[in-house]
């Protein structure tokens, strides 16, 4: 379809994947700018959320804080490193598609996989245990009476971390299924020192994802009630 | 398909049209469903939409009918109170996200942005085609709902009602809203990065003609608003699902605040409702005037201010829903502004139709329309941009009828408008003209004849989402039904004779109306690449008046130098 264009670029330089490009350089800006603008459209989903945060927080902030003390930061902290650690290896794995290290692609792509289906599966066990202790907002499965007089702010508080956090980990889910993806491709040494954009791209997701969850954790976990005293 | 290089033999038979049937363009090139279905023509993705939108405002103007067949009379005689909810909740959601937001965007912005920048597609050309499947499947939830029983929240789901009380199908129809938003974000994304990437050598950002200008400040409302509604949209659906509470105001939650993220998202959507349908009008007025549109740049940038203010002006809906009375005040102040850019462009395009050669086709005829009742949907949104006036106007049929001159005396006249403008472009023939006139004169009168009483009987308080009202109102409510027969007659005349077009319409040339725009210089149909070569634009937009530029060639050439054949009409 592009044959026309082909055959005039000079030697080495890769035509575009698609037709109704003039050429690469044109279908990778549009890429690039395609993938920011999404991720503005992603911070505009979360957006509202933190919005609705911060003004329940402003509203009940002792049930804020007393909910928030139900949260264990260690595990949360433990999970903040996991996926930092994640964000080092994605951004390593687009660094040697760069220097044409095709097997370190692969091993770094399995590597920040592995990291990120940790993060889920801690986040599973937390998850069942906030659901043991009836902490789950839903009216029967809630047990109210262990905040006392602060019962509705704090149910308030845990249905805006479940509904952030299970927002969180959807993306999350949704970018390990792009890096089942990009597991496959790696293997075929698709991406190249010519050819990394999609990878770069899935790792702008990936940071995003790991970003918003820096977010999350200070918001959630460390609100203070974990000091003695104010404890319920 | 594919050569692009040396397309003469195509076009040597463009200016008679001799060998039309043998040319190939993008209608031809490959018949079945698959090669519509699976197709990633920016040109037949927009078609799909046509007749997928063309559909569901079927299905919304029948709610509509029902509604006002019930209202002709001050008794409840057709429908009970619980069915006349579901009616205009299913009317109004209907038309908005399954109408109104995809109308000019995703037909005639699909066809014609790539082709008036000098495009050969949208720069995501699947991603295009998966925001159609997207709609496609958030229409089949919309259908299922309407089916089963229907929804009874206001399509403005306002909580607690939405989340808690309503016994109708909210979580069905919140998710069918949710999925149907992720369409019009793709929509809104593919815009911006194609017009900011694909434009053609020379067609610099002051040479876009204004339908791109008000395309790209639609997108980015779509961009940065849409996903709000669906957080929004998400947590009602989990409140209503699951049964947590996060607008409950039994535990603490606050409704208000379901409101503030429901409007964040809705009243700019109002601007994705208006703003292509002035850039359609903006062609339309250059095309018919042949004049340059008179203070362009004004007009572009007030796409941009309007798309601005949109953002900062939601709370003007709550002035009586216990927002703070300081934040109102600064709501109102910001709600008065967006009067500013909406002016501009009325004042312009009045000073552009000013000693201009004007030609009442049947586009102009809607394009004037669409001035004189967007003049009074506008002003009539001053009033109620005013605390005092809102508190005595709120949730009164004076803002129905605001709203409807706002949506569908403009909205929905910009769309037909442009409709018919273009048809000749996408489809190669020409609509009957004198029926289309007549036409456009009937859903003028009975567009009037169906909100002007509205203005009225809501002006002497009669309230809006009732099945009965006093017999006082009764003499506005017989007309406003009586025009809205006029008007549903005056719908499907176009939905008549626009599809008998196809087949029985005269075949015209390239340029009908001897416009300018690179649109009117390629083929009609266009072929699948547009273009049959390299595109570049030496000339700014609207370049009408010298007419020695109409015997050059426009000085907008393709490869073989193809020239613009010469009207037919």
């Amino acid at each position: 379809m592009s044959a026309d264009h082909a055959h005039a670029l000079p030697a080495g330089v890769r035509p575009p994947t698609y037709s109704h490009f003039e050429d690469l350089a044109q279908q990778e800006e549009s890429e690039k700018l395609g993938m920011w603008a999404f991720l503005i459209t992603e911070v505009m989903f979360f957006g509202a959320l933190f919005t609705a945060y911060t003004v329940y927080r402003n509203l009940y902030p002792e049930a804020f804080m007393l909910a928030s003390s139900h949260l264990n930061p260690t595990i949360g902290g433990a999970n903040t490193l996991v996926l930092i650690v994640s964000s080092l290896t994605m951004a390593l794995a687009i660094r040697a598609a760069q220097t044409a290290k095709y097997r370190q692609v692969v091993w770094l792509t399995v590597a920040t996989m592995i990291f990120g289906a940790t993060f889920l599966v801690v986040k599973y066990f937390e998850y069942m245990e906030k659901y043991d202790h009836g902490l789950f907002p839903g009216p029967t499965m809630f047990r109210g009476e262990q905040f006392g007089e602060h019962a509705g702010g704090a149910r308030i508080f845990f249905s805006i971390y479940f509904a952030m956090t299970g927002l969180h980990a959807f993306h999350m889910i949704v970018g390990l299924g792009i890096m089942t993806w990009v597991l496959i491709k790696a293997r075929k040494r698709y991406f190249t020192p010519e050819r990394y954009l999609a990878l770069e791209n899935v790792g702008l997701y990936w940071h995003f994802v790991d970003l918003v969850w820096i977010f999350l954790f200070p918001m959630l976990y460390l609100l203070g009630a974990h000091v003695h005293g104010i404890e319920h | 398909m594919g050569s692009a290089g040396t397309g003469n033999m195509a076009s040597t038979g463009t200016a008679d049209h001799a060998d039309d049937a043998s040319r190939e363009n993008y209608l031809n090139n490959g018949y079945g469903w698959k090669s519509w279905l699976l197709t990633i023509d920016h040109k037949r993705i927009a078609v799909l939409y046509l007749i997928s939108v063309s559909f569901f405002f079927l299905i919304g103007g029948m709610f509509a009918v029902l509604m006002r067949l019930e209202l002709a009379t001050p008794k409840g005689d057709v429908v009970d109170a619980e069915t006349y909810n579901r009616l205009f909740t299913m009317h109004g959601i209907v038309m908005i996200f399954f109408f109104l937001v995809p109308s000019i965007p995703a037909v005639l912005g699909n066809f014609f942005v790539p082709i008036m920048i000098g495009a050969r597609d949208l720069a995501f050309p699947k991603i295009n085609l998966l925001s159609w499947y997207i709609y496609v499947v958030g229409g089949i939830f919309t259908l299922i709902v309407a089916v089963s029983g229907g929804v009874d929240t206001g399509w403005t789901f306002y909580t607690p009602y939405s989340s808690t009380y309503s016994n109708s199908q909210v979580a069905l129809t919140a998710i069918g809203v949710f999925i149907t938003g992720f369409s019009s974000i793709l929509t809104g994304l593919n815009f911006i990065i194609t017009i900011h990437k694909m434009r053609a050598p020379g067609m610099t950002w002051f040479r876009l003609p204004l339908f791109i200008w008000a395309q790209y400040a639609t997108a980015l409302i779509m961009v940065l608003a849409t996903p709000v509604l669906a957080t929004t949209i998400f947590l009602v659906a989990l409140e209503r699902i699951f049964r947590i509470g996060i607008f409950d105001p039994t535990i603490g939650g606050d409704p208000v605040l379901f409101q503030h993220l429901f409007w964040f998202y809705s009243h700019p959507a109002v601007y994705i409702m208006i703003l292509p349908g002035m850039g359609v009008i903006s062609e339309i007025i250059a095309a018919f005037t042949k004049k340059r549109v008179f203070g362009y740049s004004f007009v572009a940038f007030s796409s941009l201010a309007i798309a601005i203010l949109g953002f900062m002006v939601w709370g003007h809906h709550m002035f009586t829903t216990g927002q703070s009375v300081y934040a109102s005040m600064v709501f109102s102040v910001l709600t008065m502004l967006v009067a500013v850019p909406s002016a501009v462009k009325v004042f312009n395009w009045s000073a552009t139709l000013y000693k201009g050669t004007v030609e009442l086709t049947t586009p102009m005829l809607y394009a004037l329309a669409f001035i004189g009742l967007f003049t009074i949907g506008g002003l009539t949104g001053v009033f109620l941009g005013i605390m005092a006036v809102d508190r005595h106007l709120h949730d009164t049929y004076f803002i129905v009828a605001h709203f409807h001159y706002v949506m569908v005396g403009s909205m929905v006249m910009a769309y037909l408008g442009g409709i018919h403008f273009w048809w000749p472009k996408m489809f190669g023939r020409m609509y009957p003209e004198f029926l289309a006139r007549f036409a456009a004169i009937i859903i003028f009168v009975g567009f009037n004849l169906t909100f002007m009483p509205q203005f009225i009987v809501g002006f002497q308080g009669m309230p809006r989402r009732y099945h009965t009202y006093p017999e006082e109102f009764g003499f506005f409510n017989l007309l406003s039904s009586a025009g809205a027969s006029i008007l549903g007659i005056g719908y499907l005349l176009p939905m008549l004779y626009l599809p008998w077009s196809l087949k029985w319409g005269k075949k015209v040339g390239n340029n009908p109306w001897n416009a300018k725009g690179l649109e009117w210089q390629i083929e009609s149909p266009p072929i699948t690449h547009n273009f049959h070569g390299p595109v570049t634009v030496t000339e700014e937009a609207y370049a009408y008046g010298d007419e020695d530029a109409h015997e050059a060639g426009h000085g907008t050439t393709n490869t073989h130098g193809q020239k613009e054949a010469t009207s037919v009409r």
